[in-house]
C-alpha cells in the first residue's frame, strides 16, 4: 500500500473554524436543514476536501462562510464560523464586503453564479482587485491579464473583452478561478471548481494551487473527484444528508474507511476501464430532507444497519488521529 | 433484416465548421475567426454511443450546439438519417429538434430561472402535443428516473443544488426519447454515486429505445465506461478515433497520451506524469502544421510545417506524423 505524507501537524493554528452551523431553508411544501450541527476546521496552509452525495449540503456550508444564503429563504439557525479569530456570524454587511473576494474568496460551482453575462471579462476581473487593493485600472488590468494567462487561456490580452457567453464552459471555470486566487486571500474555497476541465488543464490549474499554497492559502475543496481529493487534499470530510458522517487524514479515508456511506462511495468511484458497461452505485437515492428516516440518516441504504441505527442518531465519534466517524459500529 | 438499412448511421457529419468572427475597434470589423470546429467529419450508428474527449475550449460544445443549429457552421454537412439539417426549412427542422436533444452543460444558464420544474420538465412534452393531461404524473415520473424527489416539482431551479439542477436538465432532455442525445459534461457535477446511477440510466435507456449519445466529457473514464467509440478533439479538429478501448489501451496520438496518463487515480500515487507544457495555443491562430506541435514531447521536423493527414488502420484514425506508414 502507497500512503501518501499528509502534511499539518496537530498544533498548526486553525484559520477557519465552524462549530455547530445549521442552516435551514423554507420552501412551499415546509421547512428543512440543509446542513445540521456541522463543526470542522481547516488549518493555515492547509488543503481540505468536502465530499459527499449531491444535495448532502456542502455548498450550503460554504456559502454560510461568505454568508451568501439566499434570504429570506435560507437562515443560518444556529453555530459560529470563525476565521483568524473573528465570529463572521457576527460581522455587519460593510465588513463582511471587506472578507469577500479579499481575505476569503470562493469559487463557484456554476460560473454563471458569479459572472455578469452583461459585462465583459476584463472589467469583472478587475472590479474586486481596485475595490481592496487601492490599485489603478491598468496596474489591475496587467494583473488580471497575466492571471488568465496563468490559467491557460489562449490570447489571453484579446478575452479580456470577451464576454463570458463567447468562451467555453471551462474557459469560464477557469476565470472564476483567476478572479479568487488573484487577491491571494487566507481562505480558498473551492466549490467543484474544475468540473468543467480535461485532466491536463486541470493538472496545470491544481499545480497552480498548490503554488499558492506555498504562499499562505488554505483550501477547502468541495469536490465529487476522488482522484482530485487523493491529489490535492492532506484531510477529508465527508458528508451525508445534511451531517458530517467521516472525518480523517487522506490515508484514513482511502485505506480505511469506518462509515458505510464512505465505503460505498469509494467504490462507486469511476475507473478507466477497457470495457463499457455498469457502473456501482449505492443502492437508492439520498432522501429527500423531508423524509429523511429516524435515527440515522443513511439507514435505509445501510448494508450493516442494526436496531440501534432507527432509534438514535449517531454523533461524530473520535477514533485518534484525527480520524472520526458518526455511525455505531465504530 | 437488411444488414444494410442498421448499418446506416444516424447521423454523418462532413467538413464541419463553425467559426466565430472576432471583432475589433468601433467599426466592428472582423478581424480574424475563433476556429472552434474546424473541419470535423463523422459518424454515429443507430444505438451507438460516441465519447468526445478533448482539451477545454477545443470546441465541443460548439459542436454540439451547430448539431442543434444554435451555431450557424460556415461550412459542411450535417446529415441525420440522411437528410441535410442545414437545408432544412423551419418546419421540417421543427420536427427533427424533437429527435435531436442536449443536455447542456451549464444547467444553471440553460434552465429558465421563472419556471417551475414541473413545466420545465413537461415543457417539450406539451409543446409536441405528446401529453395533454396528467402533467403532474409525467413529471414526476422523470423525476423519478434521475432520482430526484418527485415531490419537488413545484420548486423553481434555485432552490436546488448544482447536481440536482444538472439532474433536472436531464429528465427534460430525455422526456422526448429523443433518437440522439448530445450529452454535453452532463454528470461533471455529479458526485461519484449520483453519477454512477446517471450513466446506468443512460445505458438503460440506450438498451431499451435504441438511443445514441453524443456524450461529451472531459473525464475519459466515464467515457470509457459508456462509449462504443471515443473521438478526441484538439483544437477544433478531430485528433484520433476509434473504438473505445483501443484507444484507452493503446492510444496513438501524442496528445491522447498525455490525456490518458494525467487521469488521477485515487489509492495510487503517479510519480511520472505528463503534466502538457507550453500555453494552449490560440484557435484564432493555431499554429502552423500540426496544431500539437507546440506541445508534442515527440514533436519532428515536419511536424512544423506540414499537417499530419489522416492515417487509417482498421477502425482507428489518427491524425499524426509518427503514423504515416499504417495508412
Ligand atoms: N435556495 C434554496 N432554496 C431551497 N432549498 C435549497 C436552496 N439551495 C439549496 N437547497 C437545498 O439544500 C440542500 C443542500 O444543497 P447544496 O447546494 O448544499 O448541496 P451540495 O452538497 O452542494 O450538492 P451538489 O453536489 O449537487 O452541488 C439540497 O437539498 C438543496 O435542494
Ligand atoms: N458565442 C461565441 N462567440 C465567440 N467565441 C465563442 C463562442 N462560443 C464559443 N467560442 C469559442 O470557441 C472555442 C470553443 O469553445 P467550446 O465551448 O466549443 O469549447 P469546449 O470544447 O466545449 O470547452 P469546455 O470543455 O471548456 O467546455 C473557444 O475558444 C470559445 O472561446
Ligand atoms: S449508524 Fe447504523 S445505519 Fe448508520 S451508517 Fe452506521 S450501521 Fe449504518
Ligand atoms: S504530428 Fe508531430 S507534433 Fe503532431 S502530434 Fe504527431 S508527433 Fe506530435
Ligand atoms: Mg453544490
Ligand atoms: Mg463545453
Amino acid at each position: 500500500m502507497i500512503q501518501k505524507n499528509s502534511p499539518g501537524l496537530n498544533n498548526e493554528k486553525k484559520l477557519l473554524e465552524i462549530d455547530k452551523l445549521t442552516v435551514s431553508f423554507e420552501t412551499d411544501e415546509g421547512v428543512f436543514k440543509a446542513v445540521d450541527d456541522v463543526s470542522f476546521h481547516v488549518k493555515n496552509n492547509e488543503i481540505v476536501g468536502l465530499i459527499g452525495e449531491s444535495g448532502c449540503g456542502k455548498s450550503v456550508t460554504a456559502l454560510s462562510i461568505l454568508r451568501l444564503i439566499p434570504s429570506p429563504a435560507g437562515r443560518i439557525e444556529k453555530g459560529r464560523i470563525i476565521l483568524g479569530g473573528k465570529d463572521l456570524l457576527k460581522l455587519d454587511i460593510r465588513e463582511m464586503k471587506q472578507i469577500r473576494g479579499n481575505a476569503v474568496s470562493m469559487i463557484f460551482q456554476e460560473p454563471a453564479a458569479a459572472l455578469s453575462p452583461l459585462h465583459k471579462i476584463g472589467r469583472q476581473m478587475i472590479e474586486g482587485l481596485m475595490l481592496h487593493k487601492n490599485i489603478s485600472k491598468k496596474t489591475a488590468w496587467n494583473i488580471a491579464e497575466n492571471w488568465l494567462k496563468k490559467v491557460s487561456i489562449p490570447d489571453a490580452g484579446e478575452r479580456m473583452y470577451s464576454y463570458p457567453y463567447q468562451l467555453s464552459g471551462g474557459m469560464q471555470q477557469r476565470v472564476m478561478i483567476a478572479m479568487a486566487l488573484m487577491p491571494a486571500p487566507d481562505l480558498v474555497i473551492a466549490d467543484e471548481p474544475t468540473t468543467a476541465l480535461d485532466v491536463t488543464t486541470q493538472a496545470q490549474i491544481f499545480e497552480l494551487i498548490k503554488e499558492l499554497r506555498q504562499s499562505h492559502t488554505s483550501i477547502l475543496l468541495i469536490t465529487h473527484d476522488m482522484g482530485i481529493i487523493w491529489e490535492m487534499c492532506g484531510r477529508v470530510i465527508v458528508m451525508y444528508a445534511s451531517r458530517i458522517a467521516e472525518e480523517g487524514n487522506i490515508n484514513d479515508i482511502f485505506f480505511k474507511p469506518v462509515h458505510p456511506y464512505t465505503r460505498g462511495l469509494l467504490k462507486s468511484v469511476p475507473k478507466l476501464s477497457t470495457e463499457a458497461g455498469r457502473l456501482m452505485p449505492i443502492p437508492g437515492f439520498v432522501p429527500s430532507p423531508f423524509n429523511y428516516p429516524s435515527g440515522c440518516y443513511f439507514r435505509d441504504r445501510c448494508p450493516q444497519a442494526f436496531d440501534r441505527c432507527k432509534k438514535e442518531k449517531p454523533q461524530l465519534v473520535d477514533l485518534g488521529n484525527g480520524h472520526k466517524a458518526a455511525c455505531f459500529l465504530v | 433484416m437488411n444488414k444494410q438499412l442498421i448499418k446506416q448511421p444516424i447521423l454523418e457529419i462532413r467538413n464541419l465548421k463553425t467559426w466565430f468572427p472576432i471583432k475589433r475597434g468601433i467599426m466592428a470589423r472582423t478581424a480574424g475567426y475563433v476556429k472552434a470546429v474546424d473541419g470535423i467529419s463523422m459518424h454515429l450508428y443507430k444505438g451507438e454511443t460516441l465519447g468526445l474527449v478533448g482539451e477545454s475550449g477545443c470546441g465541443k460544445t460548439t459542436l454540439g450546439r451547430t448539431l442543434l443549429r444554435l451555431e450557424k457552421p460556415q461550412k459542411g454537412k450535417i446529415l441525420f438519417l440522411g437528410k441535410n439539417l442545414l437545408d432544412l426549412k423551419r418546419k421540417k427542422l421543427q420536427e427533427m429538434r424533437k429527435r435531436i436533444q442536449m443536455i447542456f452543460q451549464d444547467p444553471l444558464t440553460s434552465l429558465n430561472p421563472r419556471m417551475n420544474v414541473l413545466d420545465i420538465v413537461t415543457e417539450g412534452l406539451v409543446e409536441y402535443k405528446i401529453i395533454k393531461k396528467n402533467k403532474e404524473d409525467h413529471a414526476k415520473r422523470l423525476m423519478k428516473e434521475v432520482g430526484l424527489d418527485e415531490n419537488s416539482i413545484y420548486r423553481y431551479p434555485h432552490e436546488f443544488s448544482g447536481g440536482q439542477r444538472q439532474r433536472i436538465s436531464i429528465a427534460r432532455s430525455i422526456s422526448l426519447k429523443p433518437d440522439l442525445l448530445i450529452c454535453d459534461e452532463p454528470v461533471s457535477a455529479l458526485d461519484v454515486s449520483v453519477q454512477a446511477q446517471i450513466i446506468n440510466l443512460l445505458l438503460d435507456l440506450r438498451d431499451s429505445y435504441n438511443l445514441s449519445y453524443i456524450f461529451i466529457s472531459h473525464d475519459i473514464s466515464i467515457v470509457s465506461n459508456i462509449a462504443n467509440r471515443i473521438a478526441v478533439m484538439y483544437l477544433g479538429k478531430i485528433v484520433e478515433q476509434g473504438p473505445a478501448s483501443d484507444v484507452i489501451n493503446n492510444p496513438m496520438h501524442p496528445y491522447t497520451k498525455a490525456l490518458i496518463n494525467a487521469v488521477p487515480t485515487p489509492g495510487i500515487y503517479k510519480k511520472k506524469k505528463i503534466v502538457l507544457k507550453g500555453e494552449t495555443p490560440s484557435p484564432s491562430s493555431p499554429p502552423p502544421g500540426c496544431h500539437f506541435h507546440t506541445r508534442c514531447s515527440e514533436v519532428m521536423d515536419i511536424c512544423r510545417k506540414t499537417a499530419p493527414q489522416e492515417s487509417k488502420s482498421g477502425m482507428r484514425q489518427v491524425w499524426c506524423h509518427l503514423y504515416k506508414g499504417i495508412g
